[in-house]
């Protein structure tokens, strides 16, 4: 519940900002001096080298400035605000990459401002990957295969239990049946066509598609009574299953694949669970819901390591959200699983559906955490 | 109609003009600047500073320019009301902090006067950040001047519990409104632990800064409700034409006015006397009292214009009060019609609000035409978001809606479906460049 005061510091891709109107640290050679008046910003040079360097802007005109170094195409590498008639302040930026860049003065904080040239020479400054980085693909790639184990065997349970005509024990073998599939599914659905066989909803039809998989049997379950094709959706099913734990356990997976993977978790608990439309006939959505967090927390807790050398305040904002989403999940627990989705008020709904923002929100800031070193 | 068009023709020539010479004026001052990077969304067309000056309308007729953001009180209170509303309310998310509720503030602070320069909410905010960050500005604005966007932020009576500590801090005066007669207030649409008033002349502009807002506060803050006003029913400023509500009256034609500061001093600005010792904070503020007025559209559609007249007072085609001549004649209570009976009825809507009626009270309105489509039963969910604002809502709201809830005419028109009052502290300090909403509550 940090508030996001500190998420508009943006972390630039390329270079770091070693922050603003810090005490001077030294940089290579002597401070870059700038002089932003109301109508110049004038560098003491147009020419550095890579590396960290800092700028020392003093303002000279009459109104509120502020200066940016910016990329040749405009990204903001770094920038310092608010800088009132007379102060001075420095900013110390690493410049990663050779190349043109530019400082820019905007007097009054609006318009497109004054540039100033400024070409940097120099090798690129490289860094090692980051061995943890590795570690934590790792992880996560070993956590999706259990859970495929367990989609594979879960599934086989609720076949069977269909198969055998036993409603009540497929019923209650559905929700079960799901979770790890909601628990990794990112990593399912991106193995494109076989994501609607197994887990479209009733709506699939109008694209041209037939309604298989769950969610057709949680239909035949719930609402219509097992039908004479029930037999077939399930074993293909099982099929379609197989096939995707197969690709799911070989799936190649990076730390930037398991940050969006964990942000998607996210997104489908927003758009498709938080509406109750997931599992409209048994009301489970809270497994699924309960099951997509617990795979965007994976996603997060592998990634943890790193983010914590490269973004501490992003770490401590992620776990307060996620803490209370944590107990907001399991103020809803009913016996072994969840409470039924159309018993759940709509202040307690709108709970969740706020911490979700919150988690959401940070776990947005993840990927340019790892893009940052 | 043809005022309004006139109106609308004029201020789109007017902001087509002012980009036109700004950009001039930018091409000029940074003959070298990159096309790809724009810091603020519209050029120098937003500010008061840069290019200001080079601008072809006339100040007081520019819909572009910027409100200044910083000043004794804040802005969106007596600034001539602009067209259009983004109005939010919102609760503290539990378990929430005062420090994280006073850090919010600040980023609020910081974002909002950028925003209501015409700059993005943080710099590079739309496209200049990390191509793997969600931008930190959410880019509906860009390309648009500051359109007199102003932000004005009030606390709830919830706010002072024992939450944040703030209990000894609640001025008297910041207690729930009473129920009033005929009331239907639904829950969802009233309350609030802070409130967050957007106005602007570009409804794009309203909207991105209380959705960037809003953003902000994901975890802190919680959206209890809001509302869209897609034009102004009140006139802040003599410079102002009084406009009409979605019955099709001049209504708050004796609205108070930014001209006169002692009649704003005396009804409008809570003075330190209201507040004395830990309320002190809100000296210079101002309370602001909400209500969702649902009209019965197709109802009053239906009904003849005598009797629309004589349920406001005023007549129609130019708003003069009945018996009077022109709209802003003074409206003679004594007055008799040809039958006999008071020219202007007992019970009709400026009689019941007239301050004669109701020991001098007066506030000022400032309030927007809303619509939110539909009723589910294809009638227009439509009304009057009543925003007013005044130095104690319970010595002049209260006695003047008891008042008008008991004996209105009007009433058989319209219904109050949703209901809230905040206390919006003083101005941010244009010398302090650290200040913040609410810093004297808060610190």
């Amino acid at each position: 519940m940090r508030t996001r005061a500190t998420t508009v510091l943006l972390a630039p891709l390329l270079v770091v900002a070693l922050g603003a109107c810090t005490q001077a640290k030294s940089a290579g050679g002597s401070a870059i001096t700038v002089d932003a008046s109301d109508d110049a910003c004038t560098m003491s040079t147009s020419t550095t080298t890579t590396g960290d360097r800092e700028f020392r802007i003093t303002n000279t005109g009459t109104k509120v400035t502020e200066f940016y170094v910016l990329t040749e195409d405009g990204m903001v590498v770094s920038e310092v605000e608010n800088l009132t008639p007379g102060m001075t302040r420095s900013l110390h930026v690493t410049l990663k990459r050779p190349g043109a860049y530019k400082g820019n003065c905007k007097p009054g904080m609006v318009g497109d401002g004054i540039d100033a040239a400024l070409a940097v020479t120099g090798d690129t400054i490289t860094t090692d990957t980051d061995p943890k980085l590795e570690a934590a693909a790792g992880e996560y790639q070993a956590w999706v295969s259990a859970q495929a184990d367990e989609l594979l065997i879960r599934t086989a349970e609720f076949v069977a239990a269909v198969k055998a005509k036993d409603v009540a024990q497929a019923k209650s073998l559905y929700a079960v049946a799901r979770a790890p599939w909601e628990r990794i599914e990112p990593v399912a659905e991106s193995f494109g066509d076989l994501d609607p066989a197994i887990d479209g909803r009733e709506d699939v039809i109008a694209e041209g598609l037939e309604f298989t998989g769950f969610h057709r049997l949680e239909k035949d379950l719930w609402v219509d009574g097992l039908q004479a094709d029930s037999d077939a959706i399930a074993d293909r099913l099982l099929a379609d299953v197989t096939t995707i734990v197969e690709k799911s356990k070989a799936a190649d997976l990076d730390g930037l694949k398991i940050a969006n993977g964990a942000k998607e978790l996210l997104d489908e608990m927003a758009t498709g669970k938080i509406t109750g439309e997931e599992d409209r006939y048994s009301h489970t959505d809270l497994h699924d819901f309960a099951a997509n967090w617990e795979g965007s927390k994976k996603g997060m807790e592998v990634l943890k390591p790193i983010l914590t050398d490269r973004n501490q305040l992003l770490v401590a904002d992620y776990n307060q959200a996620a803490t209370t989403l944590d107990g907001l999940i399991a103020a809803q627990r009913e016996g072994e699983g969840y409470r039924l989705y159309t018993d759940v008020p709509q202040a307690e709904i709108k709970a969740l559906s706020d911490a979700l923002t919150a988690v959401g929100e940070q776990v947005g800031r993840v990927g340019a955490a790892l893009a940052t070193q | 109609m043809t005022e309004r068009e006139a109106q609308a023709t004029g201020r789109g020539a007017a902001s087509r003009r002012a980009v036109l010479s700004t950009g001039v004026g930018a091409g000029l001052a940074a003959a070298t600047a990159g096309a790809v990077y724009a810091g603020s969304r519209a050029g120098a067309a937003a500010s008061g500073s840069s290019g200001a000056d080079s601008m072809a309308a006339p100040a007081g007729e520019d819909m572009s320019a910027a409100v200044p953001f910083r000043g004794v009180h804040q802005a969106g209170i007596v600034t001539p009301a602009q067209d259009r509303m983004h109005f939010v309310a919102l609760d503290v998310v539990p378990g929430t902090t005062r420090e994280e509720l006073t850090a919010l503030l600040r980023a609020w602070t910081k974002a909002t006067e950028r925003m209501t320069l015409g700059a993005e909410a943080a710099p590079g905010g739309v496209a200049g950040g990390n191509p793997l960050a969600a931008p930190a500005d959410t880019g509906e604005a860009m390309g648009l001047p500051a359109s007199g966007l102003t932000m004005t932020i009030g606390f709830g009576p919830s706010l002072f519990d024992d939450r944040f500590g703030l209990a000894d801090r609640r001025p008297e005066a910041l207690i729930e409104l009473p129920a009033f007669r005929g009331d239907a207030l639904r829950p969802e649409r009233s309350g609030g632990d802070m409130a967050l008033q957007a106005c602007a002349h570009d409804p794009q502009v309203a909207v991105h800064a209380i959705r960037n807002l809003v953003r902000i506060g994901a975890g802190t803050v919680s959206v209890r409700w809001s509302q869209l006003g897609f034009g102004r029913t009140s006139s802040t400023s003599t410079s102002q034409a009084t406009p009409r509500n979605l019955f099709g009256y001049k209504d708050g034609t004796n609205n108070l006015k930014a001209e006169d500061p002692e009649l704003l001093e005396r009804h409008v600005w809570v003075q330190p006397d209201d507040v004395p010792g830990a309320a002190a904070w809100l000296a210079g503020g101002s309370y602001l009292v909400a209500r969702r007025i649902r009209m019965h559209i197709e109802v009053w559609d239906r009904t003849s214009l005598q009797e629309q007249d004589a349920t406001f007072g005023r007549r129609k085609l130019k708003g003069e009060p009945m018996g009077g001549s022109e709209e802003f004649d003074e409206p003679d209570f004594a007055a008799l019609g040809s039958d006999g009976e008071p020219a202007i009825p007992r019970d009709s809507h400026v009689f019941l609000a007239h301050a004669s009626q109701l020991d001098g009270i007066r506030i000022l309105r400032r309030g927007y035409n809303f619509t939110d489509g539909t009723d589910g039963l294809g009638r227009l969910d439509a009304g009057l978001f009543f925003i007013a604002f005044m130095r104690d809502a319970h010595a002049q709201f209260v006695p003047m809606q008891r008042a008008l809830a008991a004996k209105d005419r009007l009433n058989e028109y319209i219904v109050h479906d949703g209901s809230a009052l905040f206390a919006c502290p003083p101005g941010i300090d244009p010398d302090v460049p650290s200040d913040f909403w609410g810093r004297a509550l808060f610190t």
